[in-house]
């Protein structure tokens, strides 16, 4: 589907202009930044339950005796590890070991992959696990198949639960179930990209209308909300979970992105990177992720330089008020002597440098229940 | 949806500027608060200052975005709205009322001839 500026539109473009939602070109995507306002929707999500529509991620099926072998071969995460039922969050990179994508690995069965990948991203990820696909598993482009919506935040199991015969508590963080929401077949997965307890939903595109409407009719008592990209950022980056083209881009490596732990060097088989990643390991990291916030007056931004000591040392990969703990947060590249917590820094907000100082992260982290 | 005063002139950045004698109150538009939403920050000049016609008047911040804010009128900066700095919110509620932003002692009071008017500045939104 397309609109009339030409942007692609999810199967719920509809349904978000008839809720009023003030819709922004997102990567080609005529998509809804917000219904309501951003704090709402936000706290909705940390305080009960808000609903994503992110049908433009895209979906990539890999299977076949060989989809093993290639899984393992683009992903940096090791796929040996996972069982039937269960998701890793992983790399997709280049030789050189920067990102192409990050991705989500489902194991959907032995033979059978399922891949879901940032929507900007999704053919150029198609091209490039096709163009290394030597053994010729079956990839298939698959996104056309697929509606997402997330239900995200503490009443987000409860809510779907009342739609669906598949219990939802067993299902364990990064775990999914094949099933049906309100009569309807759907992969049920206990992701999210919000820091919540809560599912992502993958339904066929012509079922999503009527899924999404009942999820707002099940968590009405809740008072469940629709939340756009806006809050989806805000809530992402408190929970520090990386953007791509923010935090990680074609020239960040894993290691220099904090995100070491989605790298299996001993997994026991070459990967798409590992040679680049060994060699960066053995010689060392010079710049690192790290998070920060406003100790002075001033919101630090995306793409804002970063100073130490009055000279130019990084910049703003994300950055914004974050309603939730009320301060002026954002992640920075630091070189690798700077970016221990405590280090007070300077971000340049309209040419003026404005104090901030290096702090652990995540900046939010949900309760235990 | 609010209502635009008829006493307020207009610019096509969605400032406006109320005229009481030879000083100048100045603020954002309903429409400009409803286009940033959330606001969390203000950044006025200080008192004192001298400001050009559509000179640099600050910076409001939304949650999700930065608006640079110019002055629709040139002069001296005689009267900031320090209750911004710590109550951001009040432009989402009362933009056209209690959350003006600066009172400005008019150099060239004609300037306001060349702003619009309620009538202009709605059918110039509703056109946007």
């Amino acid at each position: 589907m397309s609109t009339a500026a030409g942007l692609k539109a999810t199967p719920l473009n509809a349904v978000h202009r008839r809720l009023g939602a003030r819709m922004v070109d997102f990567g080609g995507w005529d998509m809804p930044v917000q219904y309501s306002s951003i704090v709402e929707e936000h706290n909705a999500v940390r305080r009960a339950a808000g609903v994503f529509d992110v049908s433009h991620m895209g979906e990539i099926e890999i299977c076949g005796p060989e989809a093993f072998d290639l899984v393992q071969y683009v992903s940096s995460n090791n796929a040996a590890k996972l069982q039937k039922g269960q998701a890793q969050y992983s790399g997709l990179l280049y030789e050189h070991g920067g990102f192409v994508d990050d991705i989500l690995v489902h194991k959907v069965d032995d033979d059978h992959y399922f891949l879901c990948v940032n929507a900007s991203n999704q053919e150029k990820d198609f091209d490039y696990i096709s163009t290394v696909n030597l053994k010729k598993a079956t990839v298939e482009f698959a996104s056309d198949r697929y509606a997402q919506i997330a239900v995200q935040g503490p009443k987000a199991l409860a809510t779907v639960q009342k739609l669906t015969s598949t219990e939802l508590a067993p299902i364990r963080y990064y775990w999914f179930a094949d099933g049906e929401v309100n009569g309807i077949p759907a992969r049920i997965a206990r992701t999210g990209y919000t820091g919540e307890d809560g599912v992502e939903i993958y339904v066929a595109p012509e079922a999503a209308e009527r899924v999404w409407d009942a999820i707002f009719d099940a968590g009405q008592e809740f008072g469940i909300k629709p939340c756009g990209l806006g809050a989806r950022n805000t809530l992402r980056l408190e929970a520090k979970m990386a953007l791509y083209g923010h935090e990680i881009t074609a020239s960040i490596t894993p290691w220099e992105a904090d995100l070491a732990w989605i790298v299996k060097m001993d997994k026991g088989s070459d990967f798409l990177g590992s040679a680049a990643l060994l060699k960066q390991q053995q010689s060392g990291v010079h710049r690192k992720l790290s998070g920060f916030e406003m100790t002075g007056r001033g919101i630090g931004r995306d793409g804002y330089e970063v100073r130490v000591d009055g000279q130019p040392a990084g910049w703003v990969t994300s950055g914004g008020p974050s309603p939730t703990l009320n301060k002026n947060i954002g992640l920075c590249y630091l070189p690798t002597e700077f970016a221990a917590t405590g280090r007070k820094i300077e971000v340049m907000v309209r040419n003026q440098p404005v104090e901030a100082i290096t702090v652990p992260t995540p900046f939010y982290k949900r309760p235990k229940q | 949806m609010s209502t635009y005063p008829e006493n307020f002139r207009y610019t096509k950045e969605h400032e406006w500027v109320r005229v009481d004698g030879d000083t100048g109150t100045v603020g954002i538009t309903w429409h400009a608060q409803n286009e940033l939403g959330d606001i969390v920050y203000v950044d006025l000049p200080k008192v004192g200052a001298h400001v050009a016609e559509r000179g640099s008047l600050g910076s409001v911040e939304s949650v999700k975005a930065v608006s640079d804010i110019y002055s629709p009128v040139s002069g001296e900066i005689v009267e900031i709205n320090d209750e911004l700095t710590t109550a951001p919110e009040k432009l989402n509620h009362d933009p056209h009322g209690e959350a003006w932003l600066v009172k400005i002692k008019l150099a060239a009071p004609d300037e306001i001839k060349s702003l619009l008017s309620a009538a202009d500045y709605q059918s110039y939104i509703g056109a946007e």
